[in-house]
């Protein structure tokens, strides 16, 4: 019973990243109607936003400290952050351990500005070419954008550690009854579960309450009558997919601490965020995150010792073995609509 | 005992009626129009006798043989044509090689693995080919990209396409919908003289009681997913229940 | 000739021409000159340009006449290479039953993906080509071990004792085709010029242009026109009473074939093979090819090919000293200005080169390198060598 519990959990916050760039390729897909292969890349640019982040905030100026010494017994060089000047060495260290969490504002307007100029400059070409030409270009555009990474950041993961604050584990096991130990869970991927409840959450209200969604979601529904109505469809599919380019950098923003950013995570993520969506049905947004929190779990299970003794590799294999059984039984994956991407 | 029978077919989608007991029979070699209102189920039934629909209930026969579950091309192989609302045929090819496709599928069936064969060398498929351009007088448009083609071209060829085939029926699925008056006439002028040339029986689904008039020979009604009456052109003008079903939007 | 009409056995000679001589044509720098660092002509490279011709020939037989775009043809490249693998350390050493179980084997594979994958199409059909891959890398990479030595790969061993092959108690066995070593190099020197003629060169690019001809052949049969009609108009195909179902499975099979006898060819060249060979970015890397040097064409992917495998072989090698040198006759300033620009495309940026090349040609080029070719031709007016490689819009009848 613990040990499903924690399987549960575990997959919870890699179903959470699945959820969250799954969601994104669907409003894209389902808004504008375009395969978005780059979109790996905007959850890996928004990781990198953390990274930056916390390299602005620990510059240092570096000064020769005369009354200490080096190990050669020269007088030691030393590096003292800005930050610690301005704010005192105590508050300005922690806004440099707290750079994470404040990366989430840093990244909102950086996110906004790629994913409208990504549309805008490229995309917005290729509404009417076929799907291959869109899947092929954008395809481009990730390998452009993780190599212009790599060029500056280099090829090795870059750790950014979570506040110390939340770097600890919160022991389940002891809440839930159990045995202390036995259920431990880090803190940060708690955040990291909670954060994406809160963005999708957040999508699904828009979508739902405000004049903007509605509009969204009739086009996304029957984009031609919408656009008969005299509104301007383009410009909201637009914002569209600076929102969905939002919702992939946060998920990155916010994976750094779980998993060292490096500049072709996002490939790595997208291939399985596409299996996501297919599973759970193209332009549909439940269905986005309910297979991105489905597959994200079922890859922990299959991950137990138990699981792997008895079919060995199904760790490896199970999401894509799942993805092939759906879309051959349900073509349209788990929740999708009919004619969307049908010939 | 027609050449093509539908016996009892009923088809619904959902909670929605869209065929309730339908029976036809459609006599060889002879123009039969099936015309209703919008809605009526016109389109249904024809992809129910296509194999791109299955019908929940009843049977379709055609020659005596059920053509129920059997796929568009199983249909196709065993003498059933169909022309497209709009005209579909293959955009990215040649004139030319629009008309060599159906030759093959008539000579070689539905599948051949003939990879190394050589398309110049068919000989007679080449000769059967020109012959039915000239025809239909578009011998001299041969090598024309068929996506640059007008709407009347397209629909000459995909008609060629189909007769080129020797279907023993061919269904037509609004032949001139969008057409000009001009374009209808040399449409009604062709599928005349097709009909005078070969043993064919055309079923055809149409709006324009122009059409439906100067060309068939029985008419069917469908209203509400059911056939109101079946008579023939002369009888049908004056009908009270076609004038019911119609609310007025025939242009009788 | 061999079928063909004037027009594509124009083609295929040139493309032996070049291929027979591309010692000579892929080193045109003496040895040691400032530029010798753009010669292709070394044994590996040129290998490798043939084979991944002879990937990008097959894939395009799929995507570029049905336009069914598969994510995860480096599978079949993978499954031929462990095949080969296999023989030759099992049976023999000559090349040929590996190449031969290379091909079978990737057939069979591509069989049963094909069969199940082409249940869908569009991006579904992309997404389950691309997840069989990736199972097959994982598995490959894991459970399969036994079979395919896991992260290590395989290579052939002292402890291999293939069945017909009679080797030393340590000696290590070189494929060979009937006692012609894969390996030996003939080098001929010419003044300050160095040409190598390599056997397994020589060897892959046979391959290559019988690939090459049946590729020819198969884009002018009535299959090939059938399988462009399944990228017009499958609904109209299967109402003209043909099943487009086998059409496509058979040129699935086809290009997994192609992919199989590229992988096998591989290990006959260097005897190892590793699990990354099936990664996806491996499978990504022959769309590239393809859409590069223009998909739909018959001499479309072989370009491609050379283009991408030249580009990662030369660009990469080019650094920031050699910039320093070309631009030496500048004044400095603008000599470290120049180099710091360039800098990101080279050595290990050739990937974004790559990227930023492939996205221009998706935007502007659609029709790839031949159909810049082409539009050049035009320009200079000389339209009748310009359209002697569209494959696919020319099948005009003989008149």
């Amino acid at each position: 019973m613990e040990a499903i519990i924690l399987q549960i959990l575990n997959g919870l916050d890699k179903g959470s990243a699945y959820a969250l760039i799954a969601l994104g390729l669907t409003l894209i897909f389902g808004t504008l109607g375009v395969v978005n292969f780059a979109h790996g890349a905007i959850f890996m640019i928004g990781a990198f936003c953390a990274v930056t982040l916390q390299r602005m905030l620990s510059a240092s100026k570096s000064f020769i400290d005369e009354t200490q010494t080096d190990f050669l017994g020269n007088p030691k060089k030393v590096e003292v952050p800005y930050l610690h000047d301005w704010f005192g060495p105590e508050v300005g260290q922690s806004i440099i351990e707290w750079s994470v969490p404040l990366a989430i504002l840093f990244a909102i307007p950086i996110m906004m500005f790629v994913g409208y100029a990504m549309e805008r400059g490229l995309i917005k070409h290729f509404y009417k070419r076929p799907h291959a030409d869109q899947i092929l270009v954008t395809f481009g555009l990730a390998i452009v954008l993780q190599e212009v990474i790599k060029a500056f950041y280099g090829a090795n993961p870059i750790p950014t550690p979570a506040p110390p604050a939340f770097t600890g584990a919160f022991d389940f096991g002891a809440l839930l009854g159990f045995d202390p130990n036995t259920i431990i869970y880090p803190y940060w991927r708690l955040i990291y579960f909670a954060f994406a409840a809160l963005v999708i959450t957040s999508v699904f209200a828009f979508l739902q309450f405000t004049t903007f969604g509605m509009v969204v979601r009739a086009g996304m529904a029957d984009r031609e009558t919408v656009g008969l109505l005299g509104i301007d469809i383009d410009k909201r599919f637009t914002m569209m997919f600076a929102i969905a380019a939002v919702v992939a950098g946060l998920a990155g923003v916010m994976y750094t601490p779980i998993n060292s950013p490096n500049y072709h995570m996002g490939m790595d993520f997208l291939v399985l965020s596409f299996v996501v969506v297919v599973v759970g049905g193209m332009g549909s947004l439940p269905g986005a995150v309910l297979a991105g929190f489905l597959l994200g779990v079922l890859e922990s299970f299959a991950s137990m010792a138990v699981v792997i003794d008895l079919v060995p590799g199904i760790n490896q294999i199970i999401i894509y073995l799942v993805a092939i059984v759906i879309l051959l039984t349900r073509p349209r994956g788990l929740m999708g609509r009919r004619g969307v991407m049908e010939d | 005992m027609g050449i093509l029978e539908i016996k009892n077919v009923s088809k619904n989608f959902g909670g929605l009626k869209a065929l309730s007991d339908v029976n036809l029979s459609v006599q060889e070699n002879t123009v039969h129009a099936i015309i209703g209102p919008n809605g009526a189920g016109k389109s249904t039934l024809l992809n129910c006798l296509v194999g791109k629909l299955i019908p929940d209930t009843g049977s379709v026969t055609f020659q005596g043989q059920s053509l129920l579950g059997r796929r568009p091309h199983e249909i196709n192989q065993m003498g059933v044509s169909r022309v497209f609302q709009t005209p579909e045929i293959f955009t990215d090819l040649s004139v030319f090689e629009n008309i060599m496709i159906p030759c093959f599928a008539h000579r070689d069936g539905a599948f051949q693995m003939n990879a190394l064969a050589s398309v110049r060398k068919q000989s007679d498929i080449h000769e059967q080919a020109e012959a039915i351009l000239e025809d239909v007088g578009m011998l001299d448009k041969r090598h024309m990209h068929a996506a640059s083609m007008s709407r009347g071209d397209k629909r000459r060829l995909e008609m060629a396409m189909c007769l080129v085939q020797e279907p023993k029926l061919l269904l037509l699925d609004e032949p001139t919908a969008g057409m000009a008056r001009a374009d209808t006439n040399n449409t009604i002028d062709l599928l005349k003289e097709i009909k005078e040339k070969r043993d064919i029986t055309m079923a055809i689904i149409e709006h324009d009681m122009h059409v439906v008039f100067s060309m068939a020979e029985r008419i069917t009604v469908l209203a509400q997913g059911t056939p109101l009456v079946e008579e023939t052109p002369e009888n049908i003008k004056g009908h009270p229940k076609v004038r019911e079903a119609y609310l007025g939007e025939a242009q009788v | 000739m061999f079928g063909l009409n004037s027009k594509d056995s124009t083609l295929l000679i040139l493309v032996a021409v070049l291929a027979l001589f591309a010692p000579f044509i892929l080193n045109p720098f003496p040895e040691g000159s400032a530029l010798a660092q753009f010669n292709a002509g070394y044994p590996d490279l040129m290998q490798r340009f043939v084979i991944f011709g002879i990937f990008a020939i097959g894939f395009n037989i799929l995507f570029g006449l049905t336009g069914y775009l598969s994510f995860g043809h480096a599978a079949f490249l993978g499954v031929g290479s462990y095949a080969a693998i296999w023989m030759m350390k099992l049976l023999t050493l000559n090349v040929i039953p590996a190449i031969i179980m290379a091909i079978i084997f990737a057939g069979i594979f591509a069989l049963v993906v094909g069969f199940i994958s082409l249940r869908r199409s569009g991006i579904y059909f992309s997404i389950l080509t691309l997840a069989f891959a990736q199972m097959s890398y994982a598995l490959a990479y894991s459970v399969l071990t036994p079979i395919t030595g896991g992260e290590t790969g395989l290579q052939l061993k002292a402890t291999d004792t293939p069945l017909l092959s009679n080797l030393g108690p340590t000696e290590i066995g070189r494929a060979n085709l009937f006692g012609l070593d894969m390996r030996t190099s003939y080098e001929l020197e010419l003044g300050t010029w160095l040409f190598t003629f390599n056997t397994g060169y020589y060897i892959a690019a046979v391959c290559m242009l019988i690939g090459f001809y049946v590729s020819i052949r198969i884009f002018r049969s009535p299959f090939g026109m059938m399988l462009r009609a399944v990228k017009s108009n499958q609904q109209r195909l299967n109402y003209t009473g043909l099943n487009s179902k086998p059409y496509t499975l058979a040129a699935f099979v086809i290009s997994g074939m192609y992919a199989g006898l590229a992988g096998g060819l591989m290990v006959a060249m260097d005897t190892q093979v590793g699990p990354e060979r099936m990664f996806w970015t491996a499978s990504g890397e022959v769309v590239l090819m393809t859409i590069l040097g223009g998909v739909g064409t018959l001499i479309g992917p072989v370009l491609g090919a050379g283009m991408i495998k030249y580009m990662e072989n030369i660009i990469s090698k080019i650094n920031d000293n050699i910039l320093h040198q070309w631009f030496a006759f500048m004044p400095d300033g603008i000599e470290d200005f120049l180099v710091t620009i360039i800098h990101p495309f080279i050595g290990k940026g050739w990937h974004l080169t790559l990227g930023i090349i492939f996205m221009l040609v998706v935007i502007f080029l659609p029709g790839g390198l031949v159909e810049g070719g082409q539009r050049i031709g035009r320009m200079f007016g000389s339209g009748k060598k310009a359209d002697a490689d569209t494959g696919a819009a020319d099948t005009k009848p003989a008149e």
